[in-house]
């Protein structure tokens, strides 16, 4: 009997036992499907996290210089009150690094927290408050679109004014202009200067909910204690000119804190590499237990079909002992049961694949979720699922092949 | 049997000898009791007789025919089929003789159930590997042989018993085999049903074909040439009578 026919008859006999092929399956289209979702979501979340995040978050070629990482994976609680007992980065230190420091580079302050804007008598909240100098802008690639940034004497002074993000303004200004415009953070009056050039959301978060006013100014007050800010950012024209500069600021913060040559620093230098870090780690942790998953969905899918498949040549004796009498050869039952499972092993598959595209398409549609299917992915799900099959039909189907015609005919 | 020349083992069959057994023997093993069903049986069938098989329930009958047939192999003695002697050949080669040379119609039909009548008849020349088209049209025609060019489609469950019976002749026959074999072919039918039947056989004869048939009814041995007789696994009588 050839391939062929031995196929054809696959679909005949599965056609004839609807619900019983679909619930043999099933184990093998669950496998193929989380295969294909998981991995979609690793490998969106890969291509979104090495192309987007970093660069949104930190920046080409830039570090920052803080108390403690801010992208961290969980740590433990004796770390995390370890960093609570740090200094925190002072105005001093900041100047202190951004003088000391001869590679060329532009720096800048930041520091952030939440809190109302509000204008007139409409109010946003869970505002990104954002203290900063002037530099900061070219750091993290913000452009304006409407009006300008706060200049070097303005950040200097710490005048009340503020450049605020795209979605903020729609949601203040409905439209109208918001130059010029009056806003208040907290009761104290800023002006508005400049509205920031849209940049989308991240993770669904949106990007555009901010306001940026210099660093000395009253929102200091929102964001942190006197004296003190989040980050100094600073950023270099190269990779080898950040590492340098990366160098010469955790001697300079090292000297100011006098740290003896055995004691850690108690500040970090953060690069988009120490996201990618926290990303690499849950990368890592999909990677362990993902293949663990579908490898135990596709083995209690191959115990499954085989199960079925024994039972299914316990039901068909006779029906092999028909073919055996009329000349068919062990090999050519062989094909036939082997055909069997591997097609119904391979039907789960394909609809696990479509069903794996489909819960990758609705998580990048309901979700913010950057999930993407990996062709890889595909080709490696059939061919496991397939592969199930015919490992899973190996023991029945030479089981039936072995049959003794006569005994097989006798079978009731 | 008269014109036949003795066998002896080393021998080898005369040329127009189809079937030729020499002591032939089978024991099934029942868990340390051995029972005798075959105890050497020495029988030759020329081309295009038409021999019946008779014998009380037990003597051995199936036994003989399942060798013959090559679907059993003996425990002791010769099996010479059209001048080969399959008695020591492997698994793969008897299923080979099985498709090309025998066609074997049984008591019970042995139909599959969920294929059409030409699906059936087919199932020979799709393991002796002939083409779909060409196998559809030999099953189509081995079916109009029987008389049941417009059953084709019909599943064994929308036949009648005797309908039943001639698609497994249909299928016996479709791979034009040497010998035709049947194990009580009547003994799940009337007697009106019964008597069609002898007619096929005795049409298939006329064009030439042998055939061994197992029954116990003595009207249906009547339409056989020679009648052989069974007892306790030893061939008791083999006479030829006017068909
Ligand atoms: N598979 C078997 N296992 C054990 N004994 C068997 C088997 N087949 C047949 N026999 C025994 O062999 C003897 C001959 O059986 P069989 O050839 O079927 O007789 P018949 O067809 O003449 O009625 C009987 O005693 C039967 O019980
Ligand atoms: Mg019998």
């Amino acid at each position: 009997m050839h391939f062929a026919e031995a196929v054809r008859l696959a679909f005949q006999t599965i056609r004839a036992q609807k619900l019983k092929s679909v619930f043999s399956a099933v184990g093998v289209f669950i496998g193929v499907a989380f295969l294909i979702g998981a991995w979609s979501i690793v490998n969106g979340m890969n291509v979104y996290m090495t192309e987007k995040f970093a660069g949104t978050l930190i920046g080409v070629n830039t570090f920052h210089l803080r108390r403690r990482p801010n992208f961290t994976p969980n740590v433990s609680d004796s770390t995390w009150r370890a960093w609570r007992r740090r200094p925190r980065i002072s105005f001093e230190d900041a100047d202190a690094v951004s003088n000391g420091i001869t590679i060329p580079v532009i720096t800048a302050w930041w520091s952030e927290d939440r809190g109302d804007v509000e204008y007139g008598s409409k109010k946003a909240k869970q505002v990104s408050l954002q203290g900063a100098t002037e530099r900061y802008f070219d750091i993290r690639n913000i452009r304006i679109e409407q009006g300008r940034a706060f200049t070097p004497q303005e950040a200097r002074g710490g005048a009340t004014v503020l450049v605020m993000g795209h979605d903020l303004a729609d949601k203040l200004f409905e439209g109208r202009d918001p130059l010029g415009k009056s806003v208040r953070i907290h009761g104290i009056p800023y002006r508005v200067i400049g509205v920031a050039e849209r940049r989308g959301n991240l993770l669904g978060i949106s990007l555009d909910k901010f306001v940026i006013a210099p660093a000395v100014s009253p929102i200091q007050r929102e964001v942190n204690p006197p004296g003190v800010i989040d980050a100094l950012m600073v950023k270099a024209s190269s990779e080898v000119e950040m590492r340098e500069a990366m160098g010469q600021v955790e001697g300079i913060m090292r000297s100011r804190r006098h740290l003896r040559p055995q004691q850690d620093d108690n500040f970090v230098l953060e690069t988009s590499e120490g996201v990618l870090d926290f990303w690499g780690k849950i990368n890592r942790i999909l990677l362990a237990v993902g293949p663990g998953l579908v490898l135990i969905a596709l083995v209690v899918g191959g115990i499954v079909i085989m199960n079925i498949m024994l039972m299914a040549v316990a039901e068909r004796t006779r029906e092999i002992g028909i073919r055996k009498s009329l000349g068919a050869r062990r090999r050519d039952i062989l094909r036939q049961f082997l055909a069997e499972s591997a097609t119904l092993a391979a039907i789960g598959a394909v609809l696990g694949v479509a069903t794996g595209i489909g819960l990758s398409v609705a998580l990048n549609a309901a979700t913010p979720l950057p999930a993407s299917v990996s062709p890889v992915s595909i080709v490696l799900g059939v061919l496991l699922g397939a592969g199930v099959g015919i490992v899973a039909g190996v023991y029945p189907a030479s089981r039936a092949a072995r049959l003794d015609p006569i005994v097989a005919l006798r079978h009731e | 049997m008269p014109g036949l020349q003795e066998f002896r083992t080393g021998d080898t069959p005369q040329p127009d000898i189809v079937i030729l057994t020499h002591k032939l023997a089978r024991d099934y093993d029942m868990g340390g009791e051995v029972v005798r069903a075959l105890r050497g049986v020495s029988l030759q069938i020329r081309k295009n007789e038409y021999v019946a098989v008779m014998g009380p329930s037990g003597s051995g009958k199936s036994t003989l025919m399942n060798l013959v047939g090559c679907l059993d192999t003996p425990s002791a003695g010769e099996y010479w089929l059209n001048g080969l002697k399959v008695s020591d050949l492997s698994d793969d080669e008897l299923a080979r003789i099985r498709n090309k040379e025998i066609g074997f119609v049984f008591q019970t039909f042995n139909l599959l159930p969920r294929a059409t009548s030409l699906h059936n008849v087919e199932l020979p020349l799709i393991y002796a590997g002939v083409a779909a088209p060409d196998r559809r049209r030999r099953a189509a025609r081995a079916l109009e042989r029987v008389g049941l060019s417009d059953r084709m489609a019909h599943k064994p469950n929308e036949l009648s018993g005797g309908q039943r019976q001639r698609v497994a002749i249909a299928r016996a026959l479709v791979n034009e085999p040497s010998i035709l074999l049947a194990d009580e072919p009547t003994g799940n039918l009337d007697s009106a049903t019964s008597a069609e039947l002898m007619g096929v056989f005795a049409d298939l004869h006329r064009q030439g074909q042998t055939i061994v048939m197992v029954t116990h009814e003595h009207d249906i041995a009547a339409h056989a040439a020679r009648v052989v007789t069974l007892r306790d696994g030893l061939i008791a009588t083999d006479r030829r009578q006017a068909a």
